[in-house]
């Protein structure tokens, strides 16, 4: 086998444990609420109803599906069991629909708003770094208190101020929505208007803070780097200012991609809340309304969905880093 | 330690992120010994602006914000700093545990943390919440903690298994001493700095990690803290209703203590690193 393939076998094990304890996590968890959490669930979703018939029907369906009255060994395997078959239990908020397509709902908006602003805001924060750690002076004073002070501010808070002024005061965007209300998703040139108007403010937020830890990441790494004894060799040598910069810039990013891979949970965390703030049809705004009806299968599947995404972008980044990574390889050639 | 306590009053964006949380502290603690008024009283009609009397106008039930807002802020710094000493223990503990004795608890340990850097913290938090049924404003910090430590320890477990082989240890051990007293008395000074900005850190990101979990409805209870107090504004729609009051003096508080709290780290980074000064 290959090298890489090696390495990617290994990754692969290593993730597929991770996935393991998650799922492990997302059963037990909840799973430690006490008393019959059914009936209690139950009891308190039916409440005003007045059909007992209905009442009945909707405690057998979450008995059914939870459980209960199985050894919590076997309440394990049919939970893994469904989820094999892609069910994720029905919501308790909107009975009966399954969570598996409130999930599918959301799951596109969420993807749409998370991953470009994600990937631009660390882009444009890389660069910002590099730069001002490279020319120093007036550009660094300022980019890097600014970028402190941004970062500093959570996901929400800048997303809050930001609908406050550009939403709600200077009326530029609208104020909630994924698209206007009285729309009808089509393929066409109003709707796609619309879509981009409603995304517009949300990106920019996640953007902005995502930029503000990138830069400050990159600018340290970049000075780490700039004090280094093969960047005043290479001077000495008579190398161009432009190619030691290259040379910088390529050692300063590697722990950036790292970096990337590390922080991307707590980055579609902020997001998911950035979501609820502009009431953005996402998985984040799901979950806001799923606790606070104390759904739990749509709670848990929302934890799920977030756990798989984040893993999954985890396995992605490593498998790049992998490849762009010289050490990797020489590593993996000494093993062998 | 006293000579980078004094290494440390020299560092401009040091003391200025310490005065700054200082003078949050003091106008915490000082503020309720004079307006002695219940936070929770309602005083007011639905979002009045601010004015003379209520300096941040009052909340949707009519309740006194600045009063809120200083109770939140004191709620938050305590929820924050009691997370940083939960994550910053466990860290070190399990740190300094895989980084010295080595071997196979060493593997284990690591992977362990390794597994739990890559589930988002964020995720374990909402489903601990989620089934805990009576939060008080320390079990959510404690909850906060006990999913925050991986960071610090896979950084205490670096510096460690570099330190173990030094000669220094090795005279230790040869001279008969017995392993917590290594610990202490030599690894433990060298990485002390950097648990010190590691505690910062945890306390920074157990700050935002409460807000977060608030604004989701998943607080603590019977209190206020900055996230419940903008969970309350989202709620009850104070954007939409255009009181800003309610909602932008949390977000800045919190983005202001959080902004100290850095500006304390890059200042200690920069004294005990020497390397990244520019």
């Amino acid at each position: 086998m290959s090298v890489y393939g090696k390495y990617i076998v290994k990754k692969f094990f290593w993730y597929f444990l991770t996935l393991v304890i998650a799922v492990t996590l997302n059963f037990l968890l909840p799973r430690m609420i006490e008393g019959n959490p059914v009936s209690m669930i139950v009891s308190e979703m039916t409440q005003g109803m007045t059909d007992s018939d209905t009442i009945k029907r909707v405690y057998e369906t979450f008995l059914v599906e939870f459980g209960i009255d199985k050894p919590l060994w076997e309440q394990f395997f049919i939970y893994l069991k469904n989820l094999a078959t892609g069910n994720l239990g029905t919501s308790f908020g909107l009975y009966p629909k399954p969570v598996t397509e409130i999930l599918a709902s959301a799951v596109p908006w969420t993807i749409g708003l998370q991953l470009p602003a994600i990937l631009v805001g660390w882009i444009i924060g890389n660069v910002l770094g590099a730069v001002a750690a490279y020319r120093k002076g007036v550009f660094d004073k300022v980019i890097f208190p600014v970028a402190l002070f941004v970062n500093s501010i959570p996901f929400f808070t800048l997303a809050i101020i930001m609908l406050y002024v550009f939403a709600l005061s200077l009326n530029w965007f609208p104020l909630h929505g994924g698209y206007d209300y009285q729309m009808v998703p089509t393929l066409s040139f109003e709707f796609f208007a619309s879509v981009l108007r409603h995304h517009t403010l949300p990106f920019l937020s996640i953007v902005l803070v995502t930029i503000g830890g990138q830069a400050i990441g990159m600018r340290e790494m970049s000075i780490y780097e700039l004090n280094s004894d093969y960047v005043l060799y290479s001077k000495l040598l008579g190398i161009r200012d432009s190619k030691i910069a290259k040379y910088v810039f390529r050692n300063a990013m590697l722990p950036q991609i790292t970096g990337l891979a590390l922080s991307i949970g707590t980055m579609v965390g902020g997001s998911l809340i950035c979501e609820i703030v502009f009431s953005y049809p996402g998985i984040g705004t799901w979950m806001f309304t799923a606790i606070r009806q104390l759904d739990y299968p749509l709670i848990s599947g929302c934890t799920l969905l977030i756990a798989l995404a984040v893993l999954l972008a985890n396995f992605t980044i490593d498998l790049i880093y992998g490849w762009i990574d010289p050490r990797i390889k020489a590593a993996q050639m000494e093993d062998q | 330690m006293n000579s980078s306590f004094r290494i440390l009053i020299k560092s401009p964006k040091f003391m200025f992120g310490a005065c700054m949380l200082l003078a949050m502290i003091g106008m915490v603690l000082i503020y309720p010994l004079f307006n002695r008024n219940d936070p929770l009283e309602m005083i007011a009609l639905a979002y009045q602006p601010p004015d003379s009397k209520l300096l941040l106008g009052s909340d949707n039930f009519g309740r006194d914000l600045f009063l809120e807002l200083i109770y939140g802020i004191r709620t938050s710094l305590q929820v924050g700093l009691i997370a940083g000493v939960f994550a910053t223990v466990i860290g070190l503990v399990i740190g300094l545990a895989s980084g010295y004795i080595g071997g196979i608890i060493d593997n284990l340990l690591t992977a362990i943390t390794n597994i739990f850097i890559v589930i988002p913290s964020f995720v374990i938090l909402i489903l601990i919440s989620v089934s805990i049924d009576s939060r008080s404003s320390f079990v959510t910090a404690v909850i906060i903690g006990i999913t925050s430590w991986p960071w610090t320890a896979r950084a205490v477990r670096a510096q460690t298994s570099s330190l173990r082989n030094r000669d220094h240890v090795n005279i230790a051990k040869i001279s008969g001493y017995s392993t917590p007293r290594i610990i202490v008395s030599e690894i433990l000074p060298y990485i002390a700095s950097y648990v010190v900005m590691a505690f910062v850190l945890q306390t920074a990101s157990g700050i935002l990690s409460e807000a977060s979990i608030s604004m989701l409805g998943l607080g603590p209870y019977n209190t206020i803290s900055l996230g419940i107090i903008m969970n309350w504004a989202l709620v009850f729609e104070a954007p939409v209703a255009g009181a800003w009051w309610a909602f932008i003096p949390a977000a800045i508080s919190i983005a202001i203590i959080t902004f100290s709290l850095y500006m304390m780290n890059t200042g200690m980074d920069e004294i005990f690193n020497p390397k990244i000064r520019s």
